[in-house]
């Protein structure tokens, strides 16, 4: 580094901590050097939502928010407007992979116990970001302002209605009209606008807590309580290594498959076969049209296959919605159920192992339920799997303390 | 054994649930790639269809500049009225008048291929059966009760309906066999069904073989960009143990 450039580093830092930050963010944020596969999806976590803010405020600039030119103004952007299909389809694959890398990244938090102490709070704010996540691209989908827009906002909004009490209002006062309108269009746009600046805010608070206590790694072992010194410094744990340049380069190769896949639906098939983009999306919204099925995107279908596996109670749908619901929020509580004594899957026994696999499976199966029309059997199916769902957490207290864990090792294995 | 009975439940379960409804969808193999084909469907698509139905969201002169049409033919083959080249592919009929006169909204045709898909359109386009019942004297196996005539009648001829006993013993249309050939052979036909879904698929989204051929050099690009990704990684890594 010349001595020039020093100079002016340090008239910064003088007034803002960019050396400090730099160091105890990334160059000597020492992160276990045992880190695999699983610990790809938080740096593309990060990567996708960028995506989805940049080619968002570009669609934005050429998308009207008006129930009578929506439609036509997509369809605008895919044809008339410069690269506006790119645009586009890089912001609806997005929207899809985003969801796909978050599961992914959930679930490692399942596989490593990451979760567990002391990183309680970091969950927490991972799962409010999953909620702000999902308030997102419900209120994007709308946008479009075709048929499944359309009809899946109206479903999904119908289910304030089913409140006790105040529902019928309460359902009215989320769309500003008595069905989904003009005026639900332009409040959906705000907010589909406003969430994601939200959600970069909880992303920063997401790594504020993560960089506090440190990361987690497979084997589940605090690196920070090992012993201490490694070549970069004598007080670092000795089993981490800087994050930068170790985990830069390391995720850059991460980045540039996940692009590859990216590009291969994008390029390829940017619908995929009605999964990304429903078919039916290309009809223009019609108030007087209910399509014969509707069902909401992929990413919210393992939650409408619970929806409709409750029946009504007491005449009301509402038990149904409070399972859906309750199915999103259980995970908050997620660090007080698991009573195990090891946090990673590696030195937890075949009860934990076999739980956390019924629960992935119900977790697919539910979203391929919730993607099918009903009938008695997919009911039958949605019933028996979301309890198997609500029993991976319900009955969590009682198994993981029954199970037969192995030792885990002093040191990181690698 | 209720493991062995859960998991054949799911095994078979696609097939108990139930299927999509209507008679099976002919394919329609068309080729995007043949400019030709395009060019007639385009065609045809303008003398036969346009009439009623629009192509709102697709404009002459991207049309032309896609499949290679030059502005005279442009001019003298699909430009009708005071349309001119820069124009959206709409038409001249009023959304209330066709109301009034099919009885439904008539629908604009830009993305049908793609809320419905190219084998129906193709499919849809070769039932139509006659029915004494129907204001224009024709139905259509796919889409009970349609609104529309057989516009392309004249060319195809005439087709009765193949009936066949549902599960309740009701009969229903199946099929459909010629009964008595219009203009064109039924090979002929086929062609030129062929060819407006070819068109109608290209309109449903002008960019596609755009997309597929940019899509090539930017995995191309990707899997180098990993090679050097991938020895960067192995070098920095080298001293990790």
């Amino acid at each position: 580094m010349s001595a020039e450039k020093t100079e002016n580093l340090s008239w910064i830092d003088k007034r803002f901590p960019l050396t400090e930050t730099w160091r105890a963010h990334l160059s000597e944020y020492y992160a276990p050097k045992n880190l695999n596969f699983w610990s790809f999806f938080g740096s593309l976590a990060i990567l996708t939502l960028v995506i989805q803010i940049v080619t968002g405020i570009w669609l934005a600039m050429n998308y009207k928010p008006d129930a009578t030119l929506a439609f036509a103004s997509v369809e605008y952007i895919m044809r008339d407007v410069d690269w506006g299909w790119l645009i586009r389809y890089m912001h609806s694959t997005g929207a899809s992979m985003f969801f796909i890398v978050i599961y992914l990244h959930m679930f490692r938090a399942l596989l490593w116990g990451s979760y567990r102490k002391p990183r309680e709070l970091l969950w927490i704010i991972g799962v409010i970001i999953y909620l702000a996540m999902m308030a997102t691209a419900f209120f994007g989908y709308l946008l479009p302002w075709g048929q499944m827009s359309y009809w899946g906002a109206q479903v999904i909004v119908n289910l304030f209605a089913a409140v006790p009490v105040i529902g019928d209002d309460l359902s009215v006062w989320v769309r500003g009209d008595y069905v989904i309108s003009d005026v639900t269009l332009n409040r959906f746009f705000a907010f589909h606008f406003l969430i994601p600046f939200v959600l970069a805010g909880l992303v920063f608070l997401h790594i504020v807590a993560l960089h506090h206590v440190g990361s987690n790694n497979p084997d589940g072992i605090e690196i920070k309580d090992g012993p201490k010194g490694n070549r970069w410094s004598d007080k670092a744990p000795a089993d981490g290594i800087p994050f930068h340049p170790y985990y830069t380069v390391k995720d850059f190769m991460g980045v540039v498959v996940f692009l590859a896949l990216f590009s291969l639906v994008m390029f390829y098939a940017p619908t995929m076969g009605g999964i990304f983009l429903e078919a039916p999306n290309f009809q223009p919204a019609n108030p007087m049209l209910t399509p014969p099925h509707i069902a909401p995107v992929w990413y919210f279908t393992p939650y409408y296959a619970m929806l409709r596996a409750v029946p009504p109670m007491w005449g009301s749908q509402f038990p149904g919605v409070v399972v859906m619901f309750g199915a999103i929020l259980i995970f908050f509580v997620l660090p007080w159920l698991d009573r195990s004594p090891v946090k990673s899957i590696r030195y937890k026994g075949p009860i934990f192992k076999v739980a956390l696999a019924i629960f992935a499976v119900s977790f697919v199966v539910l979203a391929w339920l919730g993607m099918q029309p009903a009938s008695a059997l997919s009911t039958l199916l949605a019933q028996i799997f979301t309890v198997l769902y609500f029993a991976f957490f319900l009955l969590m207290p009682i198994y993981s303390s029954l199970d037969k864990t192995k030792p885990v090792p002093e040191r990181v294995t690698s | 054994m209720r493991k062995l009975i859960i998991a054949s439940l799911l095994l078979f379960a696609p097939a108990m649930l139930p299927a999509a409804e209507g008679p099976p969808l002919q394919k329609a193999h068309i080729d995007l790639h043949d400019q030709a084909s395009l060019q007639r469907g385009a065609k045809y698509f303008v003398n036969y269809c346009m009439g009623c139905h629009s192509l709102q969201y697709m404009r002459y002169n991207r049309l032309a500049a896609d499949l290679g049409i030059d502005e005279i033919s442009l001019r003298e083959n699909l430009l009708f009225g005071d349309a001119k080249p820069g124009d959206l592919m709409e038409n001249a009929m009023r959304p209330e008048d066709k109301l009034k006169w099919f009885g439904v909204v008539v629908p604009d045709l830009t993305l049908v291929t793609r809320w419905r898909s190219p084998d129906w359109v193709y499919t849809y386009l070769k039932s139509f059966y006659l029915d004494p019942t129907r204001p224009f004297g024709v139905n259509n196996v796919l889409f009970p009760l349609v609104g529309m005539p057989h516009a392309l009648g004249d060319l195809q001829g005439q087709q009765e309906p193949e009936f066949v006993k549902d599960a309740a013993g009701k009969p229903m249309v199946e099929g459909v066999k010629l009964i008595k050939q219009g203009l064109l052979s039924p090979k002929e036909y086929d062609a030129m069904v062929r060819d407006i879904t070819a068109f109608l698929t290209y309109a449903g989204e002008p960019i596609q073989l755009e997309r597929q051929r940019l899509g090539f050099y930017v995995l191309l690009f990707l899997a180098f960009l990993f090679v050097i990704a991938y020895y960067m990684k192995k070098e920095f890594w080298k001293d990790v143990h």
